[in-house]
């Protein structure tokens, strides 16, 4: 027979406060736990967002990011000929050759220096990125020195209000407007016209070029395309999405590391937490344990009553814990990311795995935590156990 | 004394418990004691700095070259002890999404530049080989062991800010004047790439990525650094002159966000600490109730009580954190193995060390207040009357 769910939450009751420290020892390691994971989601999640299946992106062959990649304009002349590359209605290859450089500005609260990106971009460029939109002020004009702001930027960063000007290559940029990009990368990055960008910087050649091909499918014959060509055999085609996920890989996986370094070892105290206890409870109870096999209830129940104990208190806190991370998902970060050497904000960002895991992860300890006092428990001899009050 | 040894006694009374508490307690120590390590680990650039030393950057963002004409006209200003210059040339060795084969490349005008770094010690028969060879490079000890580098090795580099292939020959490995330097580090002829570049893309040679100054007095920094970005305020590459320290604190900045996710972490474990002793203290207490009634009926003062119960605290605390700061060598250490490059310089520093000290300190105090306070509460007749 079963020995009643009643009981244990009784038993938990009784000891209030052991429950709630045990409990709360639980709840802080799978919110670290889930803190983490949700950190390295949150940084994934803007950098895929950021590129689209549809699109490719060109770049130097050996260049991890666009900061050191260049086209020149002959070759990017070649590649949006190509078939693969949509045609808009007037005619022209939906593609945009696009300069990408970096400037430091300084933060509002720290006056610390940050990397910020600035993006040379062509109307098709801007028409390829559908989900950037003007939140304040107005898009630039092409053919002025004129800029726009990501909203990261424009909320972190000294001197990017509408109406302030910006200065560096040879020109002052005025700021005209903010925009949103729904979290993805471009929230940290200054647009403004690549035509005016490039004699600024003094830089004749792209950076980079994105190209809208006709269907995801094309991807292959376009690439084969561009890399055989003895023209641009020195470029490299890279899905769009792809790209910026490879973006996000060095910097996600230090995250994973360290924050897995230390979870691991946050889960052993917790996980001994548990064991004390547990093995607490069990010697607390001993009379109980004795009177309960004298009532008829066999050994196998009361290992379960106790592993179900245990694993109900860590459940509990796994609870707690994940509750506690989903606060977390309304702070969002801003900082340097190595893989592209420039500023990006990202958010703790919880999917329905991290809850799960998370939740799994609390019950694995109080699995582990519980086992060997339940195991005591369902051994103790009824007689023995009957005097030892 | 008898105090003491009751509390012994007693704290030997649970092994299993004691045991583990001090397990937990060395535990959350350690992770502690790593998480400020990695925070200094970081920041370890900015600790072995010079302070006679500045640097001269692009006003517009460290990318951004400056001409190579800076160099005298910088080093006839008064205060300017010597000048040396070097870029940044990355490009990618093997297998570049494995951030073991990251590590530093610079090219560096040699002669200046060693005089203006002694902290790389290089032996003068090394030094003169790396001169002589347009393509000889040196690297730091640390690098040479993790990547195998040996004197006559051929280092192939896929260039990527200065396309092409490049090779470097290995002529001497230079060691740190103490555990703050980097080790990590290659250095080959600023010449070497400036006259390829001269052939392949003309309009990109005869350009630094930075100065390096040494200043006679580090009074005058603040003088010497108006001066230099006055000089240059209306020309098309204009200056940001900063001291060393301040130059390596801001790339140490750009990851701000992560430290302090780092040091919010590490006040995490601290309640960890915190809750795992106060558990057992509490456990313990509870079931001593009518002990200390006993005690106080035969006429140990309240003092005693209180010494009994954070004496233990106090001995499961003091173990766990010795144990755990012991445990904190061997765990930094694989941090340093694992991330060879990234951290270059990973030293536990006696400051983590008095920290974790004073945690566990004040986590024994803390978990022994509450049940310490319950026990003088509690009536002797009620105590006696207590079923632990």
């Amino acid at each position: 027979m079963k020995i009643p769910i009643n009981y244990t939450w009784r038993s938990l009751w009784t000891r209030r406060l052991t429950t709630i420290l045990t409990l709360g020892g639980v709840a802080l390691v799978v919110f670290a736990f889930a803190a983490v994971l949700m950190l390295a989601n949150g940084l994934r999640e803007a950098l895929v967002e950021t590129g689209s299946d549809n699109n490719a992106i060109v770049i130097r062959k050996g260049a991890n990011s666009e900061l050191s990649s260049q086209i020149s304009r002959d070759q990017a002349n070649i590649i949006r000929t190509h078939s693969e590359v949509v045609r808009l209605p007037d005619g022209k290859p939906f593609s945009s050759g696009e300069l990408y450089v970096i400037i430091n500005l300084k933060k509002k609260t720290t006056n610390d220096m940050g990397n910020i990106s600035v993006r040379g971009i062509s109307t098709e460029g801007i028409q390829m990125r559908p989900a950037v939109k003007v939140t304040e002020g107005r898009m630039f004009t092409f053919g002025s020195n004129e800029i726009v702001v990501g909203e990261n930027i424009a909320a972190r960063f000294q001197g990017c209000e509408i109406g302030q000007v910006l200065r560096f290559g040879d020109a002052s940029w005025t700021i005209v407007g903010h925009f949103d990009a729904g979290g993805s990368a471009f929230d940290s990055e200054v647009w403004a016209d690549v035509e005016q960008v490039m004699p600024a910087f003094g830089r004749p050649v792209f950076s980079a070029m994105t190209v809208r091909l006709t269907s995801a499918s094309d991807f292959e014959a376009f690439k084969a395309r561009v890399e055989q060509d003895p023209r641009t055999s020195a470029l490299e085609v890279k899905r769009e999405r792809q790209y910026y996920l490879e973006q996000s890989e060095l910097m996600a996986t230090l995250i994973r590391v360290l924050g897995m370094a230390v979870t691991a070892i946050f889960s052993i105290g917790a996980v001994f937490g548990a064991v004390i206890t547990m093995y607490a409870a069990v010697a607390n109870r001993t009379v109980e344990i004795g009177t309960m096999r004298a009532l008829g209830f066999r050994r196998r129940s009361v290992l379960a009553a106790f592993l179900v104990e245990s694993i109900l208190l860590s459940l509990l806190g796994g609870v707690f814990g994940v509750l506690l991370a989903s606060a977390m998902s309304f702070i969002s970060i801003s900082t340097t990311n190595f893989g592209s050497f420039s500023e990006i904000a990202f958010r703790f960002a919880l999917s329905p795995s991290i809850v799960i895991t998370s939740l799994l992860f609390a019950m694995i300890m109080g699995i582990i935590g519980g086992f060997a006092p339940a195991v005591r428990a369902s051994r103790l001899n009824i007689l023995a156990s009957l005097r030892s009050a | 004394m008898f105090v003491l040894r009751l509390v012994l006694k007693n704290a030997l009374r649970h092994k299993l418990r004691t045991t583990l508490t001090i397990l937990g307690m060395a535990i959350a120590i350690t992770a502690f004691g790593f998480l400020r390590t990695v925070v200094t680990a970081w920041s370890a650039g900015v600790e072995a700095t010079a302070d006679n030393r500045m640097i001269v950057r692009h006003s517009v963002s460290f990318i951004f070259p400056l001409p190579i004409s800076y160099r005298e006209q910088i080093a006839r200003l008064p205060g300017v002890d010597a000048v040396s210059y070097a870029s940044w040339f990355q490009g990618n060795y093997k297998d570049p999404g494995d951030w073991k084969n990251f590590f530093p490349r610079i090219a560096v005008d040699p002669d200046t530049y060693l005089s203006l770094y002694p902290e790389f010690l290089l032996p003068p028969e090394q030094f003169d080989q790396f001169k002589r060879e347009r393509n000889a490079c040196i690297v730091g000890a640390k690098i040479a062991r993790e990547q195998g580098f040996k004197i006559g090795d051929v280092i192939p580099i896929e260039g990527d800010i200065y396309p092409g292939r490049w090779e470097f020959v290995v002529r001497g490995i230079y060691r740190g004047k103490d555990a703050k330097t980097d080790e990590t580090q290659m250095f080959f002829q600023f010449a070497y790439l400036d006259e390829r570049l001269r052939q392949e893309a003309p309009m990109r040679a005869g350009q630094v990525g930075w100065y390096i100054l040494r200043v006679d007095k580090a009074s005058d920094m603040p003088r010497i650094a108006q001066a230099i970005d006055n000089m240059y305020l209306n020309s098309r590459a204009g200056t940001k002159t900063e001291t060393e320290r301040e130059f390596t604190q801001s790339f140490v900045s750009l990851s701000s966000a992560i430290l302090n996710a780092l040091k919010a972490t590490s006040y995490v474990i601290i309640a960890v600490i915190l809750i795992v002793l106060a558990n057992t203290i509490i456990m313990a207490a509870r079931e001593r109730t009518r002990e200390y009634s006993v005690l106080k009926t035969i006429g140990f003062s309240q003092i005693h009580i209180v010494g009994l119960i954070g004496g233990e605290a106090l001995l499961i605390a003091g173990i766990g954190c010795a144990l755990g700061l012991a445990l904190t060598f061997p765990a930094t250490a694989g941090l340093a193995n694992a991330f060879p490059t990234f951290f270059p310089v990973v030293n536990v520093e006696p400051v983590t060390i008095a920290l974790a000290v004073s945690v566990a300190f004040l986590a024994a105090v803390v978990a022994a207040t509450f049940p310490s306070v319950r026990a003088l509460r509690t009536r002797i007749a009620e105590g006696l009357r207590s079923i632990g």
